[in-house]
């Protein structure tokens, strides 16, 4: 395996990005597609060949697959020891992570040749997307943990300039803004995170870091348990932190408001960005550290199981009463991260233990899949209707044949409906959680039943419920180009058949295969719920009624509540619009522009009244001089008779 | 390598600058004689290297050095290390991109660029300088052409601007030269050589008493908190020439003193005094950001981000450690190339607008992509953004500043580590408005000029390759840097211990 063959894995991408970005408008306007989809092709082939290599060739020694550093440039020095270094980092989630990465993005640089046709900035959407690949695969390698930061930002400029494409439009640019910044606030966590973790551990190497931090004998263990603040280890704080940035990125509960915004932006970069790579780089960041939480901090383990849980409920509620077709889907995007979030929180290290963590990279990996394809079945509806509102749609099966069943699989998948891939993940996850909490398994099965039902409410009204009534809005153009469907096609088969993977044989919280077995029983419950659900959207939405509405009269409180996402954007608008910026910024500027700037124009001005005063002394009259003389004179006599 | 031509090329080309016909021979002139310092500093740095790969363990070399005031023992004395290069080597790159945004001077055009090319001969001295009463000279060098660049040829309240300015820069620097005094004639021989000075020890109380006059009146340069209020004033009156200047080389002068002079010489000062530097600078960073946030001006943005982003110079240099301490330099540069590409950006904007008011403007992306481009990557670095220069210099402090494991010094850096949210606020609150959105220009019914022309991409494109170099190879500059911050931290531990 060599270092070459893994390094141009990313690199293609960033050739791609500095050729269009470059060059693109005026010498590739039309072909920067075809040049971006042909790097990709290079990068995902080479991502599988790895794969291939690492998984059945040379990844495994004893029956365990190795931790693989093949690279690792030193890149910037702070003292011996803790350096950032430019690394490449195989181990099975890592290479999971990679073929996940370049084949999604494969998918959607070949939908978005027919998607964005004909758009002015075409190149330069290309370039967008070449350095979102670049950034993420670059995140998905690091071996150091200043690394996966600056890659971790990078994927984060990406997000904001691709949410922005259609920068003419004020709530695509308000959307950026606001992801790049909720998540920039999270990052703080991370980045303070860093700083404590580096400190303790003395190092920002992956492996050594993890290696020291687990070492119940190491002495940089023991430096990160004894320091501490409010009763908190060092350790925990360091982790926690870290955490809070995963949480940003992943649009975990409190840092998930600019997820449904950022839908803003073209519908492809939804499926790419905020469906499959980027938004679960907060799970690959927990996991990436998983030795650390799981067997040296328990406790934020725990924490990130509490928040993934109830991320997943809060997220799921709020899909239930959304109208725009991809504000569902992003919750959706957000209660499934919950899933795998609290997946990695219920779980051990090592052995048996380690269910979860396999249950959540399953999760991660067949979610890709079949979420990209819920986008880019969205994404071939909205191109088709010109509108992202369920009112404008209803009956599109028979205009949208291939959309409409390659979404069913979808739905079916994420329903958790068997043989789908989503049943096998979700039946895993469950499992894992029954063993380890039982209110979290309650929330996971209730969830799991909520899941359905918002999907084929979504799926009922898209493609049933009335006729479709054309506004007389889109030019009479069909389904949609070649390019368009081929994606949807190949991903609707990889859904159905992903779940038969061996998933455990691979990826585990230590390297040696997990021979989790299939648990009928377990199984039973959550396609239950799912049934129920799927069977509860077919009475409401099936067809035109007045039931959602009654129903929605009947929940008042609780259906207002999440229609209006349970009024934490407000929130969040509140706390920055009327306390950091009338409480904290304008108070800033206020003092200094009359406290310390009025000092400086006060002792400016004292001087110059001063020295006013003092030039009436010098008037150059000399009968003045010779008066104040006198006046002097007889002063100091009569001071020198009475002393 | 012969230092004196630095400083003599700057002042022969202005010299030349006023005897040619008219502006067209006056702004060849004045490019010339900044590509061929540009080349020349290639040099310097090239030399540099050699030297030091060579084994040359030298604290500073090229020396050149001669009696000039016999009398009170002042020399010429020249001498650069690491730092120096660094310093010199962005100040040419910003005088280049200085010269051709000023293509288009029509008033005064002769006295202009005479006025530029002498003040960046000062700058250039002052990096060089090894001998205290000659680093003076040339830090008052600097002071007096930047109040006639914004008195004549600035806008909006200039003359009160300037005035400002000068005043708090020579209020500064009657202190650094009331703490040169104090270290010249409590040293036993007295003597303003820098080398010499930092071999002897100054008593303590000496030390706690003027090691304040010395870092204060730098700090003024420096934009320290709360003798900043010079920098937004004065750089947004400036032609954007003179701001670049300001902000991308004059503000420099000041940390430099502040590590020069006042740590090196004086480290017990330095660790008496460091927790009024770090709060000070703390406090820098974070209200000169959320002043920003309330700024309408772009200049205003640009000028208040600055003064938030020089207190991550003086946080570095108030944590003494040497990582740390690299840290502030690398700001240093960092910051010069940042805000001079900033600061050009805003003016080829204002010729075109007429304006620079966030919130006349909208939607220019449209009509003026390569400036457009520029103000993303110009705002991009400044929120720190990896590849780009700041984001190494600004996590080198961060990095450096944890190393002490004082728990205040700790939260303060927290303060700092803040600030890039509240950066990234405000960065991306101008750029949407400015660049985003509806395209639009408050009294004007169409929108219709010229992008970018063949000096500003050139002097812009010059700024961006040197903050992509530092971005994408850190390692470069942190090497050039390491020796000379090692001397400089030695000299504070052996103080602390």
């Amino acid at each position: 395996m060599s270092a070459i063959n893994i390094a141009l894995i990313p690199l293609l991408p960033l050739a791609s990005f500095l050729l269009l970005g470059l060059f693109g408008k005026k010498h590739f306007k039309e072909s920067g597609g075809i040049i971006g989809t042909l790097s990709l092709m290079g990068s995902a082939g080479l991502s599988l060949f790895t794969a291939y290599n690492y998984f059945f060739v040379s990844g495994k020694v004893n029956g365990v697959y190795q931790q693989l550093e093949v690279l690792k440039i030193q890149w910037l020095e702070f003292v011996p020891g803790v350096s950032i270094d430019m690394g490449l980092l195989l181990d099975p989630i890592s290479v999971m992570m990679l073929v996940v990465v370049t084949f999604i993005s494969l998918m959607v640089h070949v939908y978005s040749l027919g998607y964005m046709k004909g758009e002015e900035r075409f190149s330069v959407y290309y370039s967008f997307l070449s350095l979102f690949t670049f950034s993420m695969l670059g995140l998905v390698l690091s071996s150091n943990i200043f690394q996966i930061y600056m890659f971790w930002e990078l994927v984060g400029v990406s997000s904001f300039l691709l949410i922005g494409f259609y920068f003419e439009k004020p709530s695509a640019v308000a959307a950026s803004k606001k992801a790049f910044i909720v998540t920039r606030f999270a990052d703080l966590g991370f980045l303070i995170g860093i700083l404590i973790l580096a400190f303790h551990a003395e190092t920002l190497d992956f492996k050594i870091l993890i290696q020291r931090l687990t070492d119940v004998s190491s002495p940089q263990l023991h430096s990160a348990i004894a320091g501490g603040l409010f009763g908190i280890s060092a350790l925990t704080w360091g982790v926690l932190l870290v955490f809070a940035g995963g949480a940003g990125k992943s649009a975990m509960m409190p840092f998930h408001i600019w997820l449904p915004d950022a839908m803003e932006g073209p519908t492809p970069v939804s499926a790419l960005i905020h469906a499959a790579t980027m938004v679960v780089a907060g799970v690959y960041l927990v996991a990436r550290l998983f030795p650390v939480f799981a067997i040296s901090c328990p406790g934020a383990l725990e924490v990130v199981m509490y928040v993934g849980a109830a991320s997943a409920l809060f997220a799921a509620v709020i899909a239930c009463t959304q109208t725009d077709i991809k504000r569902v889907l992003a919750y959706s995007t957000m209660s499934q991260i919950g899933y795998m979030m609290f997946a990695l929180g219920v779980s051990g290290y090592g052995g048996e233990n380690g269910l979860g963590f396999t249950a959540s990279m399953f999760h991660l990996f067949t979610h890709a899949m079949f979420k990209a394809l819920l986008f880019l079945g969205a994404g071939a509806v909205i191109h088709y209707v010109h509108s992202n509102e369920m009112g404008d749609m209803g009956g599109l099966r028979r205009k949208m044949p291939v959309t409409h069943f390659t979404f069913l699989i979808a739905c079916l998948a994420i329903a958790g409906v068997p043989p789908f891939s989503g049943f096998f993940s979700k039946e895993e996850i469950l499992t894992a959680t029954f063993h380890s909490n039982k209110l979290v398994y309650g929330v996971a099965l209730f969830t799991a039943g909520l899941t359905a039902f918002y999907m084929f409410r979504l799926y009922f009204s898209i493609f049933w419920k009335r006729d479709f009534v054309s506004h007389g809005q889109h030019g009479g153009h069909g389904e949609a180009p070649f390019t368009m469907k081929l994606p949807l096609v190949i991903l609707g088969l990889l859904a159905m058949v992903t779940g038969f993977v061996p998933f455990s044989e691979f990826v585990s919280s230590d390297g040696a295969a997990l021979h989790s077995e299939f648990h009928l029983t377990m199984a039973i419950a959550p396609v239950v719920f799912g049934l129920v659900g799927i069977l509860i959207a077919f009475v409401m939405y099936k067809s035109e009624s007045d039931l959602p509405a009654r129903v929605s009269v009947a929940m008042r409180g609780l259906y207002k509540g999440a229609y209006h996402k349970f009024y934490i954007d407000e929130l969040y608008l509140f706390v920055t619009k009327k306390i950091v910026f009338n409480l904290v910024g304008r108070p800033s500027a206020w003092i200094d522009k009359n406290v310390v700037n009025g000092l400086v124009d006060a002792s400016g001005m004292f001087a110059q009244d001063s020295s006013e005063e003092l030039s009436v002394w010098q008037s150059g009259k000399v009968q003045n001089y010779a008066f104040w003389f006198l006046v002097g004179a007889i002063g100091l006599v009569i001071a020198f008779v009475i002393l | 390598m012969n230092l004196s031509l630095l400083i003599l090329l700057p002042v022969l080309t202005a010299l030349v600058v006023l005897v040619v016909r008219d502006a067209k021979q006056v702004r060849a002139v004045a490019l010339l004689g900044a590509v061929v310092q540009l080349v020349l500093c290639g040099f310097l740095l090239m030399a540099y290297t050699q030297e030091r790969n060579a084994g040359n363990t030298t604290a500073f070399l090229f020396q050149q050095r001669a009696m000039w005031f016999t009398a009170f023992n002042i020399q010429y004395y020249l001498g650069v290390d690491g730092i120096s290069v660094a310093m010199i080597m962005m100040t040419s790159l910003v005088v280049v991109a200085g010269v051709l945004v000023s293509w288009k001077i029509e008033k005064l055009t002769k006295e202009f660029f005479f006025l530029l090319l002498f003040l960046s001969a000062g700058a250039y001295g002052f990096f060089m300088s090894l001998d205290l009463f000659l680093m003076f000279f040339f830090l008052e060098l600097a002071v007096i052409p930047k109040f006639l660049l914004i008195a004549i040829w600035g806008s909006g309240r200039k003359e009160y601007s300037a005035n400002k300015l000068a005043l708090m820069l020579m209020g500064g620097s009657a202190m650094v030269f009331v703490g040169l005094l104090a270290v010249y004639f409590y040293n036993g021989t007295p003597t303003f050589d820098l080398v010499a000075l930092s071999k002897t020890h100054l008593p303590l109380v000496v030390q706690h008493r003027f090691f304040p006059f010395l870092f204060l009146g730098f700090g003024v340069f420096g934009a320290l908190f709360p003798f900043h209020t010079w920098v937004p004033d004065g750089h947004s009156s400036a032609p954007t020439a003179a701001s670049m200047f300001l902000a991308g080389i004059s503000m420099k002068l000041g940390g430099y003193g502040c590590l020069r002079v006042a740590t090196y010489l004086m480290p017990e000062g330095a660790v008496e005094y460091q927790w009024v530097i770090i709060l000070l600078s703390a406090i820098a960073i974070l209200y000169g950001a959320f002043a920003t946030l309330m700024q309408t001006d772009l200049k205003y943005i640009n000028a208040y981000s600055s003064v938030s982003h020089c207190g991550f110079v003086l946080l570095g240099i108030g944590m003494l450690t040497k990582t740390a301490i690299t840290g502030a330099v690398m700001q240093m540069v960092s910051h010069g190339l940042m805000t001079a590409l900033f600061f050009a950006a805003i003016g080829m904007l204002y010729e075109r607008t007429h304006t620079r008011m966030v919130a006349h403007m909208g939607g220019l992306l449209k009509v003026t992509p390569f400036i457009g481009t520029v103000f993303f990557i110009a705002g991009l670095c400044s929120l720190g953004l990896p590849g780009l220069s700041g984001f190494a210099a600004e996590m080198t402090v961060f990095m450096g500043a944890w190393q002490n494991p004082d728990m205040w010094y700790r939260f303060a850096t927290i303060a700092a580590c803040a600030s890039i949210v509240v950066t990234a606020v405000y960065i991306l609150r101008a750029l949407g408005k400015v660049m985003w959105g509806k395209l639009e220009l408050k009294d004007h019914e169409h929108v219709a000029f010229a992008d970018a022309a063949w000096n500003e991409k050139l002097a812009a494109v010059i700024l961006i390759a040197g903050i992509v170099v530092i971005g994408v190879a850190p390692f470069l500059l942190q090497q050039l840097l390491s020796p000379a911050a090692d001397t400089i931290s030695k000299q504070i531990l052996r103080a602390a211990f």
